[in-house]
């Protein structure tokens, strides 16, 4: 007997699914000469809710809804509010940087919250068909994002991109399902987990794992599966890039926790190498690569995937530490990624006419606030103690030392000192004297303008940059909430115990 | 009081970043952020003043001491305390902040609140590093250091900022990812950041020995870069010549000796007396090869860059050394060396702002226009190189004695010549800049000597070479309570302890060093401590 009503398992998604179909319908029903821009606060109230709706299903008990495809647990809250509050920071960054003429605002913003409900439910399914469909829901609204800036060659070729070569993952990930389903004849997460180790035929278990792994990796962006990172990113505007390079990767990283911690634990001397070899690689290839770029979003993008192999030292911790630790650093990677992407849209303007490293030159004379705001996400990217990166990469190596993987630790620190380089290289580009201040006015106007910062996304401004401190200084709180995730997503499914009472981490 | 005494290491972490914030909130006109940044800096050194006030010599140990749960898990602490060694280095700091705020008075022109507001960062993070017991408490200040540091330089460099500021991070913080590593295998091993607790892991002798080594040199190695040791000086001159001087008299030195006497020596004994002979060596090389390059040098930062090179190398030596005489001296020398430089740093950092040059030979004859300046100048350059009654002679004898007695002879030997070349390049520095023909330079532009404001600061600092020249025993007792060098293998079999050595015992080492080497005058010793207590 399951007291708690199905439709609260999954009330943040009906909330963020309303919101959506709601601003689609208004955008639809509004006479074509008013300003669209209320949407996107009907939007961003709506995220809001769905917030709000998230931390208040950690009232309810641990449990399943739906006939066992619904999970709400401690660690579904976890990512929920995450993905709920990056999604809120987005919307606040397009309210006050998409340009008013923008063709179908409406439903960009409507886009957005679709991609929301997608990710929340890819957090809490635990059936592969829903895990399918979920990720379906939300990498569609992202195609259709990355591919908004249509007057550019590069926005339908980054979108194109993103399509084809995702597609084909998703249908690794698919191919993998149905060989595990093959092999257990069921699609439960739980049930596979307590088939799989007594199942006839382990190698259709072991290729549906491996092929299971590629279509997440590609999603997280770890190489070897990286290759669209750079393209799509320097091709969407910067607003999608600020939500695709966190939010997605958010629920991918849920996914992966869950199909290696939950469905597949027993299988750890299989993937544990695998992603071994799979963080040392994104590491390097992210860092080398990002040394050597002149454009800003291409190198953040390089960034970020050396990001996806620091996340993914974690993994080689055990058990609770290991998804504690995988959990905290996607939180504290989230806020300070969408932070300095923030920053780079309001520095290049949505049409990025500067995209360049040394566009950047003298930014914290142009405009100190937004100059010091890059250097203090910069710093935190870096690894700078006292800031969210610090304490994720901290967290991460040390569970990865407790779980023996001394040397992958070595390889990341040193990889940390070598990224250190290309995130100075922009910092002290901003930190500049810019060279001809007097006589020539070759510093661009546009930047001046594009400086202005409005009260939504100064909103953003302050989520992210709160979220990045707090993480770093005062983490206790969202630990404790990791740690909790951590307990349910160990747990049995039977058990329906409380689920504790975390507080919850700022997004 | 007591309520003070808790809090008062809070307090002076506190006080520079509240000064901070004030500073970036208030508005740029007037020298308002100078005036706040000044003021802040002098109420924390009022701050830090209190702390030698009410320390109890009669005590070893750690005092006003806080320890608060920062993180459940990993079990990070706020753990805060003051000992012999980092008392005076702690009151040194809150000194040089406000010299540095009055350095940047007239040099730092434009973008002022986010220069002093930086730097006051910085002062909280240098007062954190000498603080903090836990050991992920001092690698974030560690690192947090490095951080406004190379902003300032890149921002308010003189030629080429941003490349010293990528040189100068790149050369410090790439040595820290490996020791964040060891601090990690650390706590993977023993479950505690504490510096305490740690020490008394590593001693009883619990931890495989081989990984120890890797570890203990892998603290070696980031502390050496940042003093630095020859040959990890690369970043130094380029550093110099950019910084302003305010964060030029805090780059170098003291943090980096400060962690290898607390975090190497104090946890690694064992490693650290095995290294010694290398670091001893590398030193010798240091003193001599820093002052040879101070000779040939034309730009004189870069010149004092060098000098800085071959003083901290003569610390270096004194450390490494391994003899209580030698550390009394190196302590001493740092707090010294502080003193002096940020006179001369202050003095060299007016003529740039003037002359607008920092080439040697463009200066000569400037004595008869600014004989205040040259006065000034000469007094602290001759308590740099270690003349009697000033400063630079105590610390400087205490390393050499330590060295010859209970080193080697050789060494010292070379190191004493390395004393006196550095007279040398120092006094030519001197009679090139001020004496000998009048130069274009000096005619160029209308005299302008120190003013009141750098001369309240001048003369305090002067004077304070003096009493530290003729009257050491203000501060070796308190410095004597710190922490000792660890004694031989067979001494410590002897004594049956391997780091204990306090109090009277303390007294006769300084007095005859090698006679507590023979193992029945330190067991004595012992017994003499145990009866007292």
């Amino acid at each position: 007997m399951n007291p708690v009503p199905d439709i609260f398992r999954i009330l943040p998604e009906v909330i963020l699914t309303l919101t959506g179909v709601l601003v689609m319908l208004l955008d639809a029903s509004l006479p074509p000469r008013w300003a669209r821009r209320p949407l996107g606060w009907v939007a961003a109230f709506g995220t809001t809710f769905a917030l709000w709706a998230s931390l208040w299903q950690i009232s309810l008990p641990m449990g399943t809804g739906f006939s066992g495809t619904v999970e709400t647990s401690a660690f579904t809250v976890f990512f929920h509010v995450l993905i709920c509050g990056l999604v809120l920071v987005a919307l606040l960054l397009s309210l006050d940087t998409l340009p008013e003429e923008s063709h179908h605002q409406g439903e960009f913003y409507a886009l957005i919250v679709f991609g929301a409900v997608g990710m929340c439910l890819l957090t809490g399914a635990v059936e592969l068909l829903l895990v399918f469909i979920a990720l379906e829901i939300s990498s569609i609204a992202t195609y259709v994002l990355v591919g908004y800036r249509k007057n550019t060659a590069r926005g339908p070729e980054a979108a194109i991109k993103y399509f084809l070569l995702g597609s084909f993952a998703t249908a690794f990930l698919l191919y993998g399902i149905a060989l595990i389903f093959g092999a257990t004849g069921t699609t439960e997460i739980y049930e596979i987990a307590r088939l799989a180790p007594t199942a006839p035929n382990h190698s259709l278990i072991l290729a549906g794992l491996g092929l299971m792994l590629v279509g997440i990796l590609f999603k997280v962006s770890a190489a070897p599966f990286h290759v669209w990172t750079p393209d799509v990113y320097e091709g969407a505007p910067s607003p999608v890039v600020a939500l695709i390079s966190t939010a997605p990767k958010a629920a991918a990283f849920a996914l992966l926790l869950r199909v290696v911690y939950e469905m597949l634990p027993t299988l750890r001397p299989v993937w544990s190498p695998l992603l071994w070899v799979v963080a040392v690689l994104s590491m390097t290839v992210g860092n080398l690569a990002a040394l050597r770029q002149t454009n800003v979003k291409r190198m953040l993008a390089y960034s970020s995937i050396a990001h996806a192999g620091y996340l993914l030292a974690a993994f080689a911790g055990l058990g609770n530490d290991g998804i504690m630790a995988a959990c905290f650093y996607i939180a504290a990677y989230a806020a300070m990624n969408v932070g300095v992407f923030a920053v780079v849209t309001l520095a290049s303007g949505y049409d990025e006419k500067l995209p360049l490293i040394d566009d950047f030159r003298g930014l914290i004379y142009r405009s100190p606030l937004l100059g010091s705001l890059l250097i203090f996400f910069l710093a935190s990217l870096v690894g700078i103690p006292f800031t969210g990166g610090f304490f994720g990469k901290f967290i991460s190596f040390s569970t990865a030392i407790g779980g023996g993987a001394i040397w992958l630790v070595i390889i990341g620190l040193l990889n940390s000192g070598l990224a250190a380089a290309y995130y100075l290289r922009l910092a002290l580009a901003a930190a500049q004297r810019p060279e001809h201040d007097s006589n020539e006015k070759s510093a661009p106007p546009q930047v001046a303008q594009g400086a202005r910062v409005g009260i939504a996304v100064g909103a953003a401004l302050l989520l992210a940059v709160a979220a990045t401190l707090v993480l770093g200084i005062i983490p206790g709180d969202v630990l404790r909430a990791a740690e909790a995730g951590a307990h349910t997503l160990q747990a049995p499914p039977a058990e329906s115990g409380a689920p504790g009472n975390a507080v919850e981490p700022q997004p | 009081m007591n309520e003070i005494n808790n809090s008062i290491l809070t307090l002076i972490l506190l006080l520079p970043l509240a000064g901070a914030l004030l500073v970036l909130l208030a508005p740029d006109r007037v020298k308002l952020p100078n005036w706040i940044a000044l003021l802040t800096s002098l109420a924390t050194f009022g701050l830090t003043l209190h702390l030698p006030a009410h320390f109890d010599k009669a005590q070893t140990g750690f005092q006003f001491v806080v320890n608060l749960q920062w993180i459940e898990k990993p079990a990070i602490f706020y753990h805060l305390g003051v000992d012999g060694l980092s008392l005076w280095l702690v009151v040194l700091v809150g000194l040089l902040a406000p010299i540095g705020v009055i350095a940047s008075w007239n040099a730092i022109r434009e973008r002022r609140k986010l220069f002093f507001a930086l730097f006051l960062v910085q002062q909280t993070a240098m007062f954190g590093v000498f603080l903090s017991l836990d050991l992920i408490l001092y690698y974030g200040f560690w690192e947090l250091s490095l951080v406004p540091m190379a902003i300032l330089i890149a921002m308010y460099g003189r030629k080429d900022g941003p490349r010293a500021a990528l040189k100068f991070f790149l050369f410090t913080f790439i040595p820290s990812a490996p020791l964040l590593v060891a601090i990690l295998w650390l706590y993977a091993r023993t479950g505690s950041f504490d510096f305490a607790t740690l020490q008394l892991w590593i001693a009883s002798g619990a931890l495989p020995a081989g990984a120890l080594w890797w570890v203990a040199l892998t603290f070696l190695f980031a502390f050496a870069v940042k003093v630095p040791v020859f040959p990890l000086h690369g970043w130094l001159a380029d550093t110099f010549s950019e910084a302003p001087v305010a964060l030029a008299m805090v780059v170098a030195g003291k943090l980096g000796l400060y962690s290898m006497l607390r975090f190497h020596i104090g946890l690694f004994p064992t490693q650290a007396r095995a290294v010694a002979p290398l670091l001893v060596g590398l030193a010798v090389i240091g003193i001599l090869y820093g002052a040879c390059l101070a000779l040939v040098q034309r730009d004189f930062w870069r010149l004092m860059a060098f000098a800085a090179l071959s003083h901290l190398s003569l610390i270096t030596l004194g450390i490494y050394g391994l003899t209580l005489t030698g550390w009394e001296g190196a302590v001493y020398q740092i707090l010294n060396h502080g003193v002096v430089d940020g006179a001369l740093f202050l003095l060299l950092g007016l003529l740039y702002d003037r002359y607008r040059t920092s080439e040697i030979n463009a200066y000569g004859g400037l004595a008869a226009k600014l004989p205040r300046t040259a006065t000034f100048f000469v007094f602290a350059s001759l308590a740099m190189i270690g003349l009697p009654m000033l400063g630079g002679f105590v610390g400087e004898f205490m390393i050499l004695l330590g060295t010859f007695t209970g080193v080697s002879k050789g060494w010292a030997i070379a190191a004493t010549l390395g004393v006196i070349l550095g007279a040398a390049y120092m006094l030519w520095l001197v009679q090139r800049l001020f004496f000998g023909p009048e130069s274009a330079l000096a005619t160029s532009k209308p005299p302008e000597d120190l003013r009141l404001g750098q001369l309240t600061v001048l003369w305090p600092l002067a004077a304070l070479m003096l009493v530290m020249g003729i009257a050491p025993m203000f501060w070796l007792p308190t410095i004597q309570t710190g922490p000792h060098p660890p004694l031989r293998p067979q001494q410590a079999a002897a004594t049956q302890y391997p780091i204990i050595l306090h109090g009277t015992c303390a007294a006769a080492a300084h007095e005859a060093p090698e006679l507590i080497a023979t193992s029945e005058l330190a067991a004595k010793c012992e017994s003499n401590g145990e009866g007292q207590r």
